[in-house]
């Protein structure tokens, strides 16, 4: 028969010679192969002391970046959005009232700004899209497991850049047009 | 039988006990980390210092999990069933030559739980014993799976027994005694023998028997290759498939008991025991040219051949964990085959050269 490609080996089965036949050659050759394994380098990393690095090019978790004097840059022009295959970012835009210009970077900003983690497939083309350079995904944290499925979606208080890590609230909230007013107001009275 | 012998008659057996139990307890952490170490993994190391409170963790574990009987199950017997196998894997011990005697003033002690003539057999009687509790196990679970299993490590043991009987005769042969101190002795290098080298082993004199010993032995314990007892594929969990908390842990457990037993056996028939290369160089030296009394060397002789002796019991430990490592477990067929069609007819053809041998002196 015609071999299809010049790999095909011809199999043939010999009869056993005596040393195969009497099995224990076969195990000692297999013990001298355990046996290197015993002295060779451990491939276990000790997780909770030792961490694996991260590739430099993975995406993890959101982030909304400020800029140097601390405002955010996003404006909610909502290209992330678009750019979203997973259709897993939401905002309401607002303007910027008189007296925020220390809070906000241009007139327009995100009243509230969520990405549910559920739907985002870590594509990175919401970093891609963004003019202002406001949204990123981190190189070295991941989106951690969580109980609810409301607690997978992150609002501002979760992915806007912390200006003190101790202000961090414990859970991101979708949140309607009126709760992100009522958020407004509350970020307006204390400035961060 | 004097009073103070029976008094230390009772504290070997009691050290001997304790012993075993530590071994076979820290066997179960010596497996997880070798089979780490040969699978280029870490193995345990939460629990305390490299993880050596790791036994005491699984012992947690087993005795705090729930206490199961399946229904329409001979409570008694299910119960019975572990407790024999760990009486009968601890038992075997008591005879098992440690060392040999230390002697303080006039009176003399052997590091021997029971100095019998018969030690031989009553290991074997003993372990044979141990079937009954795999069998018991297997009845007593009310499960045709559980009984199927047991049936199963039944016959394997009392085949491969056969074979290991036959292997010993040619020791004996050899010995003409049944006393595993006895035949400690005649390993050592001074008595009258034809080799007068330092290696007087029965290894040298039976390399085939103590293959088909070896074989036997990883049979008998059920370890890997042959630990079709522990079936998980085909008969659901084998004889132990409805045991749960520590009642399983003793069947486990006495496996590990076992292992030493059998690695103790081994070590004492055919590796010269608590015999070591030089000893009475090293005693005579002591004495003469370091001015010590005759006595005191042979007791420091006696500690190191203990060390020494189980030294060769981890190194066994060892090589069972690193078989179990490396096989790949038989077919039950391959199983039977092997024991009755090879190891059975090569232990009488084991016999029969000895026999040979003796005739014709070249061996005592």
């Amino acid at each position: 028969m015609q071999p299809l490609t010049n790999r095909s080996k011809k199999l043939e089965k010999k009869p056993m010679t005596l040393a195969e036949r009497a099995y224990l050659p076969a195990i000692f050759q297999g013990l001298s192969i355990t046996m290197r394994h015993f002295f060779m380098k451990k491939a276990t990393v000790r997780y909770p002391e030792e961490v694996r690095p991260f590739s430099p090019i993975f995406r993890g978790l959101h982030v909304l970046k400020r800029d140097e004097q601390g405002r955010e840059r996003c404006t909610a022009c909502g290209l992330c959005a678009v750019a979203c295959p997973a259709e897993a970012i939401t905002m309401v835009a607002g303007e910027r009232k008189k007296g925020e210009e220390g809070l906000y970077r241009e007139e327009k900003y995100a009243i509230s700004y969520e990405v549910n983690m559920l739907r985002c497939i870590f594509c990175g083309l919401c970093e891609e899209a963004c003019p202002k350079a406001a949204v990123y995904l981190q190189a070295d944290k991941m989106a951690p497991p969580r109980f609810e499925r409301d607690e997978f979606i992150y609002g501002k208080d979760r992915l806007v850049e912390p200006v003190d890590p101790s202000k961090r609230s414990e859970r991101g909230i979708q949140l309607t047009p009126e709760q992100a007013e009522a958020l407004r107001n509350k970020m307006v009275q204390q400035p961060a | 039988m004097e009073l103070p012998t029976l008094g230390w008659q009772s504290i070997v057996i009691f050290v001997v006990f304790a012993v075993s139990l530590l071994i076979a307890t820290y066997c179960t952490y010596a497996e997880r980390v070798i089979a780490a170490f040969l699978q280029d993994r870490v193995g345990p190391d939460r629990a305390g210092p490299y993880g050596l409170a790791q036994p005491l963790a699984d012992a947690v574990k087993m005795f705090t999990k729930e206490e199961f009987f399946p229904g329409g199950a001979n409570k008694a017997l299910f119960v019975f069933g572990p407790c024999l196998a760990m009486i009968t894997a601890l038992m075997s011990s008591a005879v098992i030559p440690f060392g040999n005697n230390l002697s303080f003033g006039n009176n003399a002690f052997f590091l021997q739980g029971i100095e019998v003539n018969i030690g031989m057999l009553w290991v074997f009687g003993v372990v044979s014993l141990g079937v009954y509790g795999v069998m018991i196990g297997g009845w007593a679970s009310n499960n045709k799976f559980s009984l199927l299993g047991a049936i199963r490590a039944a016959s394997q043991n009392i085949s491969y027994e056969l074979a290991m009987g036959l292997s010993l005769i040619a020791v004996l042969m050899i010995s003409g005694t049944l006393s595993l101190r006895e035949i400690t002795l005649q390993q050592s290098s001074e008595g009258a023998f034809v080799w007068q080298d330092i290696f007087n082993w029965n290894i040298m004199k039976q390399p085939l028997g103590f293959i088909i010993f070896l074989v036997c032995a990883f049979a008998e314990t059920n370890r890997t290759p042959f630990d079709l007892p522990e079936c998980e594929t085909e008969l659901v969990g084998g004889y132990h498939t409805e045991y749960s908390s520590m009642k399983l842990g003793l069947y486990l457990f006495s496996e590990y008991v076992n292992i030493f037993v059998v690695s103790a056996v081994m070590s004492v028939l055919y590796f010269g025991g608590f015999n070591f290369p030089f000893q009475y160089e090293l005693r005579d030296w002591l004495a003469s040219s370091q001015g010590w009394e005759l006595a005191s060397a042979q007791n420091l002789i006696t500690a190191l051949g203990t060390l020494l002796l189980f030294g060769k019991i981890f190194a066994f430990i060892f090589f069972f964990m690193w078989i179990r490592w490396t096989l790949p477990r038989f077919r039950y067929d391959q199983l039977m085959r092997l024991g009755w069609t090879i190891l059975i007819p090569l232990a009488v053809i084991n016999i029969l050269i000895t026999g040979g041998l003796i005739t014709f002196g070249v061996i005592k």
